[in-house]
């Protein structure tokens, strides 16, 4: 019997910078790299090793310079801004280190919002969902706040729950503790683990936190815009 | 959140209120651009009105006057040469016009023309003992002469009646002759014809020459003091259009050969007043439109920068880039049309109170205003559109980020 087909495929995937000019710089060699679903994964790697422009790439943010991005069997590179914008808003989710919020609308509001741009569920449905999510996350008691009245740790988990609200096959999460206190990161990070677990949704999490990393199910760390470890052996490492 | 709304009313409206100060100034800024503007526009649309309303009801539109007499040089029988060296301009007699019959009935016919009416004008003496003033004795046909000046609307005592014994005099002149409502006067004509005539009616034009120096008299009265019988010496004439009088004036004239001045050329400096107030509030309503759109433009080009964040994220969670062009010319439209609104308010109220408190010195009102529900219909709309234009420029910068580096900031 075949293999199911993966979530995601990199395939020979390069990215380079300055195209055209005297000293073009490449950041991404030649990756390849394929997530299942229902993986929980850590992206590792000193500053500057190429983690956040992967992670702008498989989440349809940037686009590569050569090579395919395959997501659930549709390559990417034949798509143009409105269906790439389309397949982002709808089969990925984002937890960004800072500013992972609109300062301008309520926690329950945030939520709504990729529910609200897409402009397919009813008003009702949205708030249903919305209040759903925000039970999951135990923040319905400030479902009315504004996002600049929450502590860091809360609005890493409104994010969380704005992330799941369009039922998305992958997560990918940049740093989402890197800003978190010891107590807070390891309840955000035990909260993506348990939405994991429960909606069998990809998480792809770039952090630096080895302790945290260990806690995946797979590693994958970079050197300098290569993937040097994509396996057990990694989270074997990062236990030692 | 009413989210009814489609996504990009409900965060421009969002991102209006969080951004208060800056929205409450720019709004201030509009609503001050366009109060300036509607107070000054509603002003001068009612000066003009006003000022038209009281040229053009006591004067026709056009006037029909027999041609200049010319002399002619006599010639000899040798060809080129002249018998006088000098000719001198001769004096111009009361005459009638030509055919004025006929050029009545053409012209009740001609398109654009809504009166016609035949007066005989002619300087005469108004006697009364011992006193006596120099008068215009006009002769009309009541009917048709006050379609064209509204003699009855400035009747102060007695009516606006005149048979072939009657006369209306203004104040200044009863006052000077010392006569009053059923006194009677003697007319003596520059042809040294006389009449004595009942007043009937006593009028004020609001100008004390025209008072001291105006009487009407039937035409057939007239015709007989000033030797003219069964003569007219003008046509005075209302159209429908009164900024096409002298367009209509030339083409009479030359239809008619007969001379047709319009008021616009015998009122050319209060014409010309009128356009330079008109361009005058042109300029003024472009230059505050212009300073208006520029405040817009500029507090949102801050926005843009200030909320690169927030668009990086609406960008990732798959707002396209029509709906974030759409967000930012909206918070421009709205901002536009909410000035406005408030700006029409204060500025209508401004005129309001500014008129209750200009006053003549009699008490009377300068002159009446004139709120035309257009004004603010227009300043409401053209404030959006330029509130919208506006943003245009900021708007296309916000939809085009990167959301990459949007994010990053």
């Amino acid at each position: 019997m075949a293999d199911p087909e993966p979530l995601l495929r990199l395939e020979g995937v390069c990215k380079s910078y300055g195209i055209g000019t005297p000293v073009p710089v490449e950041v991404l060699h030649d990756i390849d790299l394929t997530l299942q679903a229902g993986e929980f994964i850590a992206l590792t790697g000193a500053s500057g090793s190429g983690k956040s422009t992967m992670l702008n790439i498989i989440g349809l943010l940037d686009r590569p310079t050569a090579g395919r991005l395959i997501i659930e069997g549709r390559d990417t590179s034949a798509l143009d801004d409105t269906d790439v914008t389309s397949l982002r808003g709808h089969r990925i989710g984002f937890i960004f280190q800072h500013h992972c919020l609109i300062s301008a609308f309520t926690a329950l509001e945030n939520v709504m919002m990729p529910m609200l741009v897409d402009k397919a569920f009813p008003s009702e449905a949205m708030r249903v969902r919305a209040h759903e999510l925000l039970a999951k996350v135990g923040l319905t008691k400030w479902q009315d706040n504004l996002a600049n009245n929450m502590s860091g740790g809360q609005q890493q988990r409104v994010a969380i729950a704005r992330s799941l609200a369009m039922k998305p096959g992958l997560i990918l999460a940049d740093e989402p503790t890197g800003n978190l206190d010891s107590k807070s990161a390891d309840d955000v990070f035990a909260l993506m683990r348990e939405v994991n677990q429960s909606e069998k949704t990809t998480f792809l999490i770039v952090t630096h936190n080895l302790d945290l990393a260990a806690r995946t199910d797979r590693i994958i760390d970079m050197i300098d815009g290569r993937i040097v470890q994509s396996s057990a052996e990694a989270q074997a490492n990062a236990k030692a | 959140m009413t989210s009814w709304l489609p996504f990009e009313w409900i965060a421009a409206l969002r991102f209006l209120r969080e951004g208060r100060m800056q929205t409450i100034f720019i709004l201030t800024a509009v609503a001050i651009g366009v109060a300036v503007i509607v107070f000054m526009s509603a002003m001068l649309s009612s000066l003009q009105a006003n000022f038209l309303k009281r040229v053009l009801t006591s004067q026709a539109h056009i006037q029909l006057v027999p041609p200049d007499e010319v002399a002619r040089p006599q010639r000899l029988s040798t060809a080129g040469s002249m018998v006088a060296a000098t000719i001198q301009r001769p004096t111009q007699r009361t005459r009638s016009i030509d055919q004025w019959q006929t050029f009545v009935t053409m012209l009740a016919s001609w398109p654009g023309i809504v009166t016609v009416s035949p007066t005989t004008s002619a300087s005469a003496l108004a006697i009364r003992g011992a006193a006596s003033r120099s008068v215009t004795l006009t002769g009309i046909e009541q009917d048709l002469y006050f379609r064209i000046v509204r003699i009855p609307d400035y009747i102060v005592s007695g009516t606006a009646q005149v048979l072939t014994d009657d006369i209306l005099v203004g104040t200044d002149l009863a006052r000077e002759l010392g006569v009053t409502l059923r006194d009677k006067i003697i007319i003596r004509a520059a042809s040294g014809a006389t009449r004595t005539l009942t007043i009937t009616g006593i009028f004020d034009l609001g100008n004390k020459g025209a008072n001291l120096r105006s009487t009407f008299v039937a035409l057939r009265t007239a015709q007989a003091l000033s030797d003219l019988v069964g003569g007219v010496t003008t046509l005075d004439l209302t159209v429908t259009d009164i900024y096409a009088a002298e367009t209509i004036a030339r083409a009479v004239q030359a239809a008619t050969g007969v001379e047709a001045d319009s008021w616009i050329k015998t009122n050319a400096q209060f014409f010309t007043a009128v356009k330079a107030q008109q361009s005058s509030n042109t300029l003024i309503r472009l230059f505050v439109g212009l300073s208006v759109a520029f405040g817009i433009a500029s507090v949102l080009v801050v926005s843009v920068i200030q909320r690169s964040k927030d668009i990086g994220i609406l960008r990732a969670m798959g707002s396209s880039r029509g709906q974030i062009l759409r967000l930012f010319l909206l918070q421009g439209g709205l901002l536009g049309i909410f000035g406005a609104i408030l700006g029409a308010g204060v500025g209508g109220a401004g005129l309001v109170f500014w008129h209750s408190y200009m006053r003549q010195a009699d008490g009377s009102e300068i002159f009446s205003l004139i709120f035309e529900p257009s004004l603010f219909i227009g300043a409401v709309v053209l404030a959006g559109l330029t509130g919208i234009a506006a943003a245009a420029i900021p708007a296309l910068g916000a939809a085009r980020l990167d959301p990459v580096v949007a994010i990053r900031g």
